[in-house]
């Protein structure tokens, strides 16, 4: 603790680019660092922030300590059998990376290394996009900020089989992390990426994180994120992604830990035929906060969205959602959905929902549809009459509530993993998530 | 009492006069004896006050509501930058011949009564109406109400008139729904509100025929300001209905209107709405019923016309087993924006709110939804329901939906529901197949998709509106 006490706040100033990168990444860490300044503060009443806490947006506390003790995360960085690579990051410090079984020409790098082998690709693709939903300032303080992270390229007719896992942990007191990830895939290219943020202990952390996913025509590009966070820590989570002609992406973000967690989720379908699936399944407790805003952007007709959130809220948590259907002129043909449901299993919860539609051609298909509910008697009643006790009752329905969505990552290993992130927190709340 | 004979005409207006071929689109000349002139300062307050002989308390109540007006920022922080178009300092604000409302329409000056008998208003208070007002620019030009309801103690008199003469109704409840800090346009109202409907029905009375107002701007640059307050006494019930138009002015207008409901214990009000403005009013109201105790605000809202509305009635639910709806319609064509939805504050238990909004855009209109819902967690067992759809006729229609909903608490259930569709091909064929014009078909398929919510309007508005409708559709198809 007393390590960190010594530190610049991370508002302060940001780190020197190392020598060894190159130019053009010193001068955007430059350039971000004046924007990050140059951006106001988001505040109360702005419409990207509504019903949110923009207290929590004081980042003054937060330094970027060295990693020390970090023997045990590599042992503790295991979540999926046999994963096709795998990388451990504390404090964006890499401790441990492995590669099994990849096949020739896939880049699968610390972003730190393909900036140096593989600038110009790096180049092509990093933070390509304006960030939109709210958090500008915070994705400029990331990218002044950022030491490293995962940079994987998928050339053309290439298919990484199994999943490539990333685990960022959180160590030390009041410490901050900017994990960043960029998945590029070329033409019928297929790959799983999985990013998993978690503290080493209880002290209070910072994660402003990033993923840019950018999806070739008829690829196939599936991104995960576990956020099991303590519940001291906050976290700010901004995705980007960009579906090509006749691509096909997922994007699945599990929320059970943080204090407060802001996911802002942006997917631009760029080609006919195109495809994106995002789900997200959060299962706050006690006064956890998240805060989801959505962004499905039809830029070309012909194109598929589908977006389903799902919240199971306990004690006194509390949601947000915000998802906006966005469909261009010209962008006809476009199947777009979204639904958001909230299963309120307390009676202090509170969810606020704010699903919106922009449409600006005609021939559309568009729907988005919002719920908030508890748990109806008739279905306790129903499993009653089979000999099942009411806590049980509750625990099978809030579980098989998430589940619904997990089913559709379409991998069952992958399903598994999820599942034992979930049933540890349905185990860390009051009755067993009842 | 013909306008010819009228010592306040002058030559220019004389000649001004111009009357269309469509059905709104017509106005006399101005033969104002009071005019506040343009702009608003503490002089154009005290003009008003001073020519409707206010009393102090709604002197004061003015002179407070232009420092809120002066504070308040333009919403365009999510609503449209189109309000920064508002030129608050051409508007006039107050226009008046200085008479009393007249009690039969043998006494309405013509040109009014032309005007009204245009818009077919006679007419209908001989078929049904328990009582009309209408009002002409900032003062009620005509009002009449069956004599028997009088009897029965049932006010229906324009608000200076409610203000003056039932002030130990009117009083306890003026600004007590919106207050005069809810919004800029709330504000503004405040201080320079002129006209509307007053009425008081008395507790148990049941009206079966519907009271009606009309509201008409017939001077350019004028700011139409009403105000309207309605209490339903315990179980009484009441249905209201109300038109607005305007001719089409070079420049643009503002109708500014602030509407409070109160329906106390087990008491029913309905308030119907058709307007049909012209396509540049900005048409900026705000509307907000209270519901106590088992007591049912219902608001029917159909939009059509205006370059700008942004409208949202809403009901707080406010007594245990209270009931909230905002049935509405909006069509858009080009060049104007249907902003509109819904607000519904529940503050009791086992409150009930639904929600049905029906949008149409044509050509180059935008239709929006804006909607809020809001459940605080020491309540139990409210339910909303909430249903967004849009139609979309051409490339360039536009649609947007923003609800928020927010729920607290595990006693509450709520639901929503939106789509966006367009008119499809199959469908025209079908039609055409069977002998009907493009035009036919798509008219006939506009009509299905709001049918049902139609069948909620009196049978007069729904054929009005009906026709209303399918002029609009005119040359959209082909």
């Amino acid at each position: 603790m007393s390590a960190v006490l010594d530190m610049p706040s991370i508002l302060d100033s940001a780190p020197a680019t190392p020598a060894a990168l190159p130019a053009w990444f010193a001068e955007r860490q430059r350039a971000a660092w004046q924007r990050f300044l140059e951006t106001p503060q988001p505040k109360r009443g702005d419409e990207p922030w509504r019903f949110s806490s923009v207290k929590q947006l004081d980042f003054a506390a937060f330094a970027r300590p060295e990693v020390s003790a970090a023997n045990d995360l590599v042992a503790r960085s295991v979540a999926l059998e046999s994963p096709a690579a795998k990388f451990v990051f504390a404090n964006d410090t890499l401790l441990h990376s492995e590669s099994n079984h990849l096949p020739a020409g896939v880049v699968c790098l610390p972003l730190a290394d393909a900036l140096v082998s593989h600038g110009d690709l790096v180049r092509a693709h990093f933070m390509q996009q304006e960030t939109r939903l709210g958090s500008a300032k915070w994705t400029a303080l990331h990218e002044a900020h950022l030491a490293n992270g995962l940079f994987v390229h998928v050339p053309a007719n290439v298919e990484v089989a199994g999943t490539i896992e990333v685990f960022h942990w959180v160590a030390g007191e009041n410490a901050a992390i900017f994990p960043h990830t960029l998945v590029v895939t070329g033409a019928n290219a297929k790959v799983r990426v999985v990013d998993y943020f978690q503290s080493v202990d209880a002290a209070p952390g910072l994660v402003i994180a990033v993923n840019d996913l950018i999806a070739g025509p008829g690829s196939k590009l599936d991104y995960l994120a576990i956020q099991a966070l303590n519940e001291n820590t906050k976290i700010v989570q901004v995705n980007e992604t960009g579906a090509g002609k006749d691509s096909s992406t997922t994007g699945f973000i599990l929320n059970t830990g943080a204090s407060w967690a802001r996911n802002e989720t942006l997917c631009r379908l760029e080609g006919e035929g195109a495809r994106s699936d995002m789900l997200s399944v959060s299962v706050p407790a006690r006064d956890q906060e998240y805060d989801q805003r959505t962004f499905q952007h039809h830029v070309s007709p012909g194109a598929y969205s589908d977006l389903l959130y799902k919240n199971s809220l306990y004690d006194k948590a509390r949601t947000i959602f915000s998802g906006l259907i966005f469909v261009d002129e010209g962008a006809h043909r476009t199947d777009a959905y979204q639904t958001c449901r909230n299963l309120l299993m307390s009676g202090d919860a509170e969810a606020n929902s704010m699903p919106g539609l922009e449409i600006n051609a005609d021939d559309v298909k568009c729907s988005h549809g919002s719920t908030s509910c508890p748990i109806s008697d008739e279905e306790i009643f129903y499993l009653r009459a089979r000999g099942i006790d009411p806590a049980r009752a509750r625990q099978l329905i809030a579980r098989g509530f998430s589940v619904e969505v997990i089913e559709r990552l379409g991998d069952e290993a992958v399903e598994a993993m999820v599942l034992r992130f979930l049933d540890d927190k349905f185990a860390h709340i009051a009755g067993g998530g009842a | 009492m013909s306008y010819d004979t009228s010592t306040t005409l002058d030559d220019d207006t004389r000649e001004a006069i111009d009357i269309d071929r469509t059905k709104g689109d017509f106005h006399f000349p101005e033969r104002h004896k009071f005019d506040a002139g343009r702009g608003l300062t503490e002089k154009t307050i005290d003009y008003i006050c001073d020519v409707k002989n206010d009393p102090q308390w709604v002197r004061e109540f003015r002179h407070k509501a232009l420092q809120v007006f002066r504070e308040k920022p333009m919403p365009t922080n999510w609503a449209t930058k189109d309000l920064e178009n508002i030129d608050f300092d051409v508007i006039r604000y107050y226009l008046s011949d200085g008479e009393k409302p007249k009690r039969s329409w043998d006494e309405v000056p013509e040109e009014v009564l032309k005007t009204f008998e245009r818009l077919g208003i006679p007419e209908q208070e001989r078929a049904f109406l328990a009582g009309v007002e209408a009002q002409y620019d900032s003062e009620a030009a005509y009002s009449n109400m069956k004599e028997e309801l009088t009897k029965l103690g049932v006010i229906f008199v324009n608000s200076t008139e409610g203000l003056k003469n039932h002030e130990e109704i009117f009083r306890p409840w003026f600004g007590k729904v919106i207050p005069t800090s809810d919004n800029k346009f709330s504000a503004l109202n405040s201080a320079v509100f002129s006209g509307g409907s007053f009425i008081y029905i008395p507790k148990g009375v049941k009206l079966k025929q519907p009271l009606q107002a009309y509201f008409r701007i017939n001077s350019e640059n004028f700011g139409q300001f009403e105000r309207t307050l309605i209490i339903a006494d315990e179980g009484a019930e009441v249905m209201y209905m109300e038109g607005c138009t305007a001719p089409k002015f070079e420049t643009s207008t503002l109708h500014s209107a602030v509407v409070e409901l109160v329906a106390l214990k087990g008491a029913k009000i309905q308030y119907v709405t058709v307007q049909n403005w012209s396509s540049n009013v900005f048409n900026l109201v705000t509307k907000r019923g209270l519901a106590m105790e088992d007591a049912e605000v219902r608001w029917i809202d159909c939009n059509i016309g205006s370059r700008l509305t942004m409208k949202y009635p809403g009901v707080i639910m406010k007594g245990e087993r209270a009931r909230g709806e905002v049935i509405s319609i909006a069509l858009a064509n080009s060049g104007q924006h249907q902003d509109t939805g819904a607000k519904m504050i529940h503050a009791a238990n086992n409150t009930t709110s639904n929600i049905v909004s029906k949008s149409i855009s044509v050509g180059e209109g935008r239709a929006t939804y804006r909607g809020q819902v809001h459940i605080p967690k020491h309540l139990k067992g409210c339910k909303n329901n909430t249903e967004c759809d849009a139609l979309l006729i051409n490339a360039h229609s536009r649609t947007d939906t923003y609800p928020a909903i927010t729920v607290r608490g595990n006693q509450h259930a709520t639901q929503h529901e939106a789509s966006v569709s367009q008119v499809s091909e199959d469908m025209l064929f079908y039609m055409q197949q069977r002998g009907l014009s493009e035009g036919e078909a798509m008219s006939l398929a506009v009509n299905g998709f709001i049918n049902d919510l139609v069948r909620e309007f009196p049978m007069e508005y729904s054929v009005e509106l009906k026709r209303l409708i399918d002029l609009e559709m005119e040359g959209s198809v082909g």
